[in-house]
């Protein structure tokens, strides 16, 4: 394949792209069931034929362990694809909605309709799994899409470029590949709908230009995820999951992630010893060297993350690991007991392997403690009262939540996936995809027959009165003021 | 103001929205300040637009009373947490969606249905339990005071406020933080409103208007072009003088039907509306001398004017415009680009119905589409190849009454929606919840990683419980090469 000069991709560009996919999907064909269906199987065949080069693709961009790549990733996008496969027809078809006395005769349904071209700008985490899922939903839903992926994680990206080209119907599924200056092109045209996964920097970013054409958006955004520890719990399998949530999901790089636990003082050293014990049998005594854990994804968020370590204060908290080679991008599970509350560690979102324990008189404290920051994507909770359970259900607020292991949620396909203020707007996964990308139109049919006066001037005081005993009173209240009672 | 809102997230944190007997206490003091002091709401919508009580009973009063019954009645329902399938391998897990308040949030309403516009996102944002910051329209004041003095005497008024103002208030209340903002109005004004939304990454639902055209097929029954040309005159003319985002906008009808479309429709508006609508007090009145100013400013271009059939009069003192037909006015003209408002009705002429289709789609997505056809063919392509908030056939405006669909728009016509059970959910946060237990934990779930783990996963996402068992027994094998670097 003959090398070519890398055209700027700038507003003009940004401009003809939309308008070309808006002249391509005139002809309706990316409405119909079959091309759908086309495009997904496509999808599908395309994750199987070369989960190989995907798999490396996410060891260059994060040196992101193979079983990681693939449980998180590879295996996601793959299911998300045959779910959505499975379900379409059902999905596809129009929603009977119930008709009154009001309207009678009449009958009502709900149907489902592709928004038009939609945009999608993924991140650099999961790049995979959090471009190729979108993407499912908007095709699922008939649109034509444009996926815009991180220049974070520059292998995936351009894999994805390849990918889709070579499997997927250019006329309406695009890669746009770049930074700042492209996003923003993109960002500048109007959209029928924009899911952006990213920082809620970013995040406003998007919103703001979004305005401009009223395109209605989904933000994904993030959050610190606490996990509550409570005293009553299975210690082993409670920290195992711990490190499932915090060191195996991209080293702590995830919106789902552990981002700091809370649990009693005197609960505290049980739990340190617990997680140094499972680190070492998890990633050995030397996890610097363990195959078996992400690195840094850049320098840049290297150098942020040793920010975060060596403020004053923070530094001398840490109670195990703080090994870091900037050479390699690689920095060891890290432990910090009792941070101050003010420190940068506490108030912004980690996204690294560095995990502040916080210690409370109470379990119950915890809470008040969660709900003075703004709400998380997701909030954990680890424990065997029932009573504790309801209140955290009933009292904290979050995306998402799960009882006694961490991040899993979001591999149930019939749970809404999203934030709530901080933490984002709207949700994807399973139907909801189909849903997030899809107008659902109200349709209603009427009939010439029965036609009702009393909807029509002139008001007569008679015609006021049936008018508010049907209101009111339904059909027996009618019949009552037909034959000359009423309530007036 | 922020002390003010800083008390009412307070009250909010106390929980006492949450209750299900707050919340229908609330439903009920609102049904009863409608049904209480029904004589002083005719009165003010008789004053801010002219309305006759009948149409204010029929498009706000009754459906109001008609929405919060079927709020009381499916509360507990809503309410209640909705548990979801999970796959069998999930052995000892439980998952579930609750619904949760948002918080405290803010509604923007408009004026031409200053009660029910208000009065219906309130409805929702109650049922859903949270606290909430109503802004009335200043253009419709007696409403505005009627809700601020009169309605909150009902009301849990340390939940419920209601604040009176102009555009600088408004400007004030969005600096606010807010969990969601529901605004009903212009397309200008929500650009600004989801502006402003962005600096606290407030969800917003904006209710906009847009060009809501009414395509007219032609019939052979006389009964069925009647009733066809009685619904399309009560819903352009009888709903608040068509100052309503849902009102018939323009007609798009066959060039051989138009004439007698227009003679029809002249003697359904004598019929209807009498000689003299004015004082008949059958048509509300233009809400104030800027709208009848833009009006009469739609009918100032020569060609406009020399299409008007029917009616045209205007009489600016008392801000009353009568029922005006126009045939064909230029497809340039502001008539037939910007949304009327308004009791003009243009009647644009086509060679074949079918070519409405063409014609409804080169303008923005409009809120609803109305097709008086009883041609199953064509009933299905509009169907398909146009998109609108909603769609009906056969009549108009009647779909805000229907609990069951969705009322809301798509891209120029607004975002969100609401009515029944949609207004509970867009008040809502519906959360995710799932439980697991700690007897079952896999193994494999953890590193060091080997080729074993890898083919337990696979066999697990594909739910092949034959693969799984034989993975175990080892009688699969790994076939992947594991060294990728």
């Amino acid at each position: 394949m003959a090398e070519e000069e890398k055209k700027s991709f700038d507003e003009n560009e940004a401009a003809s792209l939309v308008k070309e996919l808006r002249g391509n999907i005139k002809s309706n064909k990316t409405k119909s069931y079959d091309w759908r269906v086309s495009q997904l199987e496509s999808i599908r065949k395309m994750i199987v034929e070369n989960e190989k080069e995907i798999a490396k693709a996410l060891y260059d961009d994060l040196s992101k362990p193979e079983f990681e790549a693939f449980i998180s990733e590879i295996s996601n996008a793959k299911s998300s694809c045959e779910l959505a496969l499975k379900e379409l027809k059902h999905w596809m078809k129009p929603e009977k909605a119930k008709t009154s006395i009001s309207t009678f005769p009449s009958s009502a349904e709900i149907v489902s309709e592709p928004l038009g071209v939609v945009l999608v700008i993924s991140t650099w985490n999961f790049p995979f799994l959090l471009s190729v899922d979108p993407v499912i939903g908007a095709i699922a839903a008939g649109n034509a899409v444009v996926l815009k992926p991180s220049e974070i994680s520059p292998a995936t990206s351009s894999l994805l470029v390849n990918l889709f080209d070579k499997y997927l119907d250019k006329s309406a599924v695009r890669v746009v590949e770049g930074a700042v200056p492209e996003t923003s092109a993109l960002l500048e045209q109007k959209w029928d709908k924009i899911l952006y996964t990213g920082s809620s920097r970013v995040g406003r970013i998007v919103m703001t230009a979004a305005a401009k054409h009223l395109t209605p958006v989904i933000l994904e955004l993030g959050g610190k995820c606490p996990a509550i520890v409570d005293s009553n719990v299975n210690l082993q399998v409670a920290t195992r999951r711990i490190i499932a949530g915090k060191w195996q999901c991209n080293n702590g790089q995830a919106c789902i992630g552990v981002d700091y636990v809370i649990t009693t003082k005197d609960f505290a050293p049980k739990l340190i010893d617990a997680l140094r014990k499972e680190l070492e049998d998890c990633f050995g005594r030397n996890p610097m060297e363990s195959k078996d854990i992400s690195r840094i994804v850049s320098l840049n968020h290297f150098t942020r993350l040793e920010r975060l370590l060596d403020e004053d204060n923070v530094s001398n908290k840490i109670v195990l690991g703080g090994q870091r080679d900037q050479n390699k991008l690689r920095m060891a599970p890290t432990i910090l007991l009792d941070v101050p509350k003010d420190s940068q560690i506490m108030q912004d979102e980690i996204f690294g392997p560095l995990l502040p324990i916080i210690t409370v008189e109470n379990v119950k404290d915890s809470f008040d403690a969660i709900n003075s920051k703004p709400k998380p994507l997701a909030a954990y909770l680890f424990t065997n009262d029932e009573k504790l359970k309801e209140s955290f259900v009933q009292n904290v607020s979050a995306g998402g939540m799960l009882i006694n292991d961490t991040i899993l949620h979001v591999t149930v396909d019939t749970l809404p996936f999203g934030g709530v203020e901080e933490s984002g707007m709207g949700s994807y996964h399973g139907k909801f995809s189909f849903d997030a990308f899809s107008h659902k139109k109200a349709v209603l049919y009427r009939s010439f027959n029965g036609d009702a006066s009393i909807r029509y001037p002139p008001y007569t005081e008679s015609k006021k009165k049936l008018m508010k005993a049907l209101i009111s009173d339904g059909i027996f209240g009618m019949l009552l003021a037909l034959i000359g009672w009423s309530k007036d | 103001m922020e002390s003010e809102l800083e008390s009412m997230r307070e009250y909010f944190k106390s929980g006492k929205t949450r209750s299900v007997s707050w919340r229908l206490s609330q439903l009920k003091g609102l049904l009863l300040f409608i049904k209480e002091k029904e004589a002083e709401i005719f009165e003010a919508l008789k004053k801010d637009l002219g309305k006759h009580p009948v149409e204010a009973f029929r498009d706000e009063v009754g459906t109001l009373i008609k929405s919060i019954n079927f709020a009381l009645k499916g509360l507990k329902n809503w309410m209640s947490s909705e548990k979801v399938k999970l796959p069998k391998i999930a052995v000892l897990s439980s998952a579930k969606l609750v619904p949760q308040p948002l918080g405290l949030v803010l509604i923007i309403s408009s004026w031409n249905f200053p009660l029910g516009l208000s009065l219906e996102p309130l409805i929702g944002a109650i049922a859903a339990g949270n606290t909430m910051v109503l802004k009335p329209s200043e253009m419709a004041p007696a409403c505005s005071s009627l809700l601020a003095n009169v309605m909150t005497t009902y009301l849990d008024t340390k939940a419920i406020k209601v604040i009176q103002g102009g555009p600088s208030i408004g400007e004030q209340l969005l600096q606010q933080k807010w969990d969601k903002i529901f605004f009903t109005g212009s397309a200008l004004v929500g650009r600004i409103v989801m502006s402003a939304a962005v600096k606290h990454l407030t969800p917003v639902v904006l209710e906009l208007g847009g060009k809501c055209p009414a395509v007219v097929d032609s019939f052979s029954s006389s009964w069925d072009k009647q009733v066809a040309v009685n619904r399309i005159a009560v819903s352009k003319f009888g709903n608040c003088a068509g100052q309503a985002c849902i009102a018939i906008d323009y007609i798009l009808v066959e060039k051989k039907f138009a004439s007698n479309l227009v003679e029809l429709m002249k003697a359904s508006i004598k019929n209807m509306f009498g000689d003299n609508p004015r004082e008949s007090n059958t048509i509300a009145r233009i809400i104030n001398k800027h709208h009848f100013l833009r009006l009469k400013n739609l009918l100032s271009d020569l060609a406009v004017q020399k299409s008007v059939v029917y009616g045209g009069s205007m009489d600016e003192e008392n801000l009353f415009i009568e029922p005006t037909i126009l045939l064909d006015p230029p497809l340039q003209s502001e008539i037939m680009t910007d949304e009327i408002f308004g009791p003009l009705l243009p009647i644009i002429t086509l060679d074949m119905v079918e070519d409405s289709i063409e014609f409804i789609n080169s303008k923005p997505k409009a809120l609803a589409i109305y097709a008086f056809t009883k041609n199953e063919q064509f009933k299905r392509r509009i169907e398909a190849e146009t998109s609108s908030g909603s769609l009906v056939f056969n009549d108009a405006v009647i779909q805000y009454a229907v609990d069951t669909l969705p009322f809301g728009g798509i891209g120029e016509s607004g975002i969100g929606r609401y009515h029944g059970k949609f207004s509970f959910d867009t008040f809502t946060h519906h959360k995710a919840v799932t439980t697991r237990s700690f007897l079952t934990d896999f193994w494999f779930r953890f590193p060091p990683w080997n080729g074993q783990k890898l083919m337990l996963f696979e066999t697990v996402y594909n739910f092949d419980y034959l693969g799984i068992l034989l993975v175990i027994l080892g009688l699969k094998r790994c076939k992947r090469n594991l060294d990728v670097i």
